[in-house]
């Protein structure tokens, strides 16, 4: 049975359809990721299965629960089993990394202060951070955050690892640490992974599967092969990385035609 | 005309919007404050609402008392310079003492918090907007309102009629000190004009004032914090609308409990 499943999803910001009918099952243990240009509608999917936003018209079920028309308190609920290493990390800045990882499990099981020590060096440790749990989150580099944030989402041991544009803003090292970090968190957890990314190295290497977005719709959905095989041209424009001509030589000439015309006028 | 009128209101159904969402925060606020209360509520909660008051209260102290009692000398003389010709410089000290125990003592510190608080309060929460905090507390089954509001408004309900009676009282001493060096009347002597002049109602219409201004300052900061889009410069924005705002919607409730006080009579 699938862990998650999207059903005719339609996302509009003001008028404007962003996600455009969506379909996508997402089995349990697998790695999915979300490939896709910036704008391709990536994110809002990502909020969507995380019940951070609600659809127009549609059905998200996470673990058979119905994001789109689940209570806030259901919401919570379903929440604790959802792990997610935001973009930008997302850390509190005013805790250190221990009190980070700690927060989940301080507030929400009733452990006590010396086993939730322990599970945060663990997990802290798992990430390679166990020296740098006192250190706040400004004082440590892009790479490091990330990693620490991955470790904030393995507090609870969720079903449901999600992570959003890993690699974005690290080097191609740190980027290929994390991507190992993600492959290894997989097989020892068994956890089923959601990745949204637009980074082809790391899609290619940790995906089961690859959902490729385009302008609010999927291309293809399957495996690595499958979409490396592509003749889809959206999807070779995209694995080969040819340019989209956003200016048109003819568009640009027109415009300064009429820029002279009016010119030449006043 | 037609485009006036579609200005006119956008601008209304803006502006109801934003009293609106006012209105909806602050009662999920009324119903989260309990977490942040001692021994019922979340012991980390409590901590953060302890931490905000000394932030909100302790820090904004010499501020304050400075403000206020600047504000006292001022007020004693501008209020000798006209009493003083009619030989009634004994009523600057009515004027001081229940000048500022009613009205200045809460409406200076409110001005002050506002400028402090309710701008640090938009701007840390823009900026768990725009770094994801705010999903990240969402996604990690956390309330913001719960988490972030809450200890803030506690908080402010504590400290600034603390603050205000503090300010009341630096205010008086400011009088008082004029006072001294203007009729050589003793300080002693002027306390006791002083607690003559008050009345416990007097001191209760202060605090009362000082409970809404403080609700006004942590609502209207939280929100110009939650209601942030975008980037770093929206966090600017959120900045300085939310001083504008928190003064602005001061004054009026200052004017509208001043009103109510002075036709019914209470305190």
């Amino acid at each position: 049975m699938s862990i998650i499943s999207i059903r005719d999803l339609v996302v509009e910001y003001e008028g404007r359809r962003i996600l455009d009918g969506l379909n996508l099952d997402v089995e349990q243990g697998e790695t999915m990721v979300l490939l896709g240009g910036s704008g391709s509608g990536k994110s809002t999917l990502l909020r969507q299965v995380l019940g951070l936003e609600r659809p127009k018209s549609g059905s998200v079920l996470v673990r058979g629960v119905d994001v789109t028309s689940c209570s806030e308190a259901g919401l919570n609920t379903l929440r604790r089993s959802i792990g997610v290493a935001f973009q930008s990390a997302a850390l509190f800045n005013s805790l250190t990394l221990e009190e980070n990882v700690a927060l989940n499990l301080r507030e929400h099981t009733a452990l006590a202060p010396s086993i939730i020590d322990l599970m945060v060096f663990m997990k802290l440790a798992v990430v390679g951070l166990a020296e740098f749990g006192k250190f706040y989150p400004q004082e440590l580099s892009g790479g490091m955050k990330k990693r620490a944030a991955v470790a904030r989402a393995l507090a609870l041991d969720p079903e449901i690892l999600v992570f959003d544009e890993p690699s974005a803003g690290l080097d191609p090292i740190v980027a290929a640490e994390l991507d190992d970090l993600i492959l290894l968190l997989k097989e020892a957890f068994q956890t089923t992974v959601i990745v949204v990314t637009h980074e082809l190295p790391s899609a290619f290497r940790i995906a089961d599967r690859i959902a490729m977005l385009y302008k609010g719709t999927f291309l293809q959905v399957g495996t690595k092969d499958e979409i490396s095989k592509s003749d889809n041209p959206r999807i070779r424009q995209f694995l080969d990385r040819v340019p989209e001509n956003i200016a048109q030589a003819a568009g640009i000439a027109t415009y300064l035609e009429r820029y002279l015309q009016n010119e030449g006028a006043n | 005309m037609a485009t006036l009128l579609e200005g006119v209101g956008k601008r209304t159904l803006d502006e109801l919007d934003y009293v609106g969402s006012l209105n909806i925060q602050l009662w999920a606020t009324l119903r989260a404050i309990r977490t942040a209360l001692p021994f019922t509520g979340n012991r980390y909660r409590w901590k953060a609402a302890v931490r905000e008051m000394l932030q909100i209260g302790v820090d904004a102290l010499p501020m304050v008392g400075l403000m206020a009692a600047c504000s006292g000398i001022i007020l004693a003389m501008q209020g000798a310079a006209e009493l003083r010709r009619f030989g009634a410089m004994h009523y600057v000290i009515d004027l001081v003492a229940i000048g500022f125990t009613r009205e200045l003592g809460p409406l200076i510190t409110a001005i002050a918090v506002s400028g402090r608080s309710g701008s640090a309060f938009a701007a840390e929460i823009g900026t768990m907007k725009v770094t994801e905090e705010i999903d990240s507390l969402r996604v990690m089954a956390f309330e913001p309102v719960e988490f972030v509001l809450a200890p803030k408004y506690l908080a402010a309900l504590v400290a600034v009629p603390c603050l205000s009676i503090v300010s009341g009282v630096c205010g008086i001493l400011a009088g008082g000190l004029f006072m001294f060096f203007s009729t050589h009347l003793g300080l002693i002597l002027y306390l006791r004009y002083v607690l003559t002049s008050i009345v416990l109602k007097d001191v209760i219409s202060g605090l009362i004032k000082s409970v809404a201004f403080a609700t006004i300052i942590a609502q209207v900061g939280c929100l110009e914090g939650f209601r942030v889009r975008g980037g770093p410069d929206a966090v600017g924005r959120s900045t300085t609308s939310a001083v504008v705002k928190s003064t602005f919607l001061v004054i009026v409730a200052d004017a509208v409990f001043t009103a109510i006080f002075y036709f019914t009579g209470k305190p």
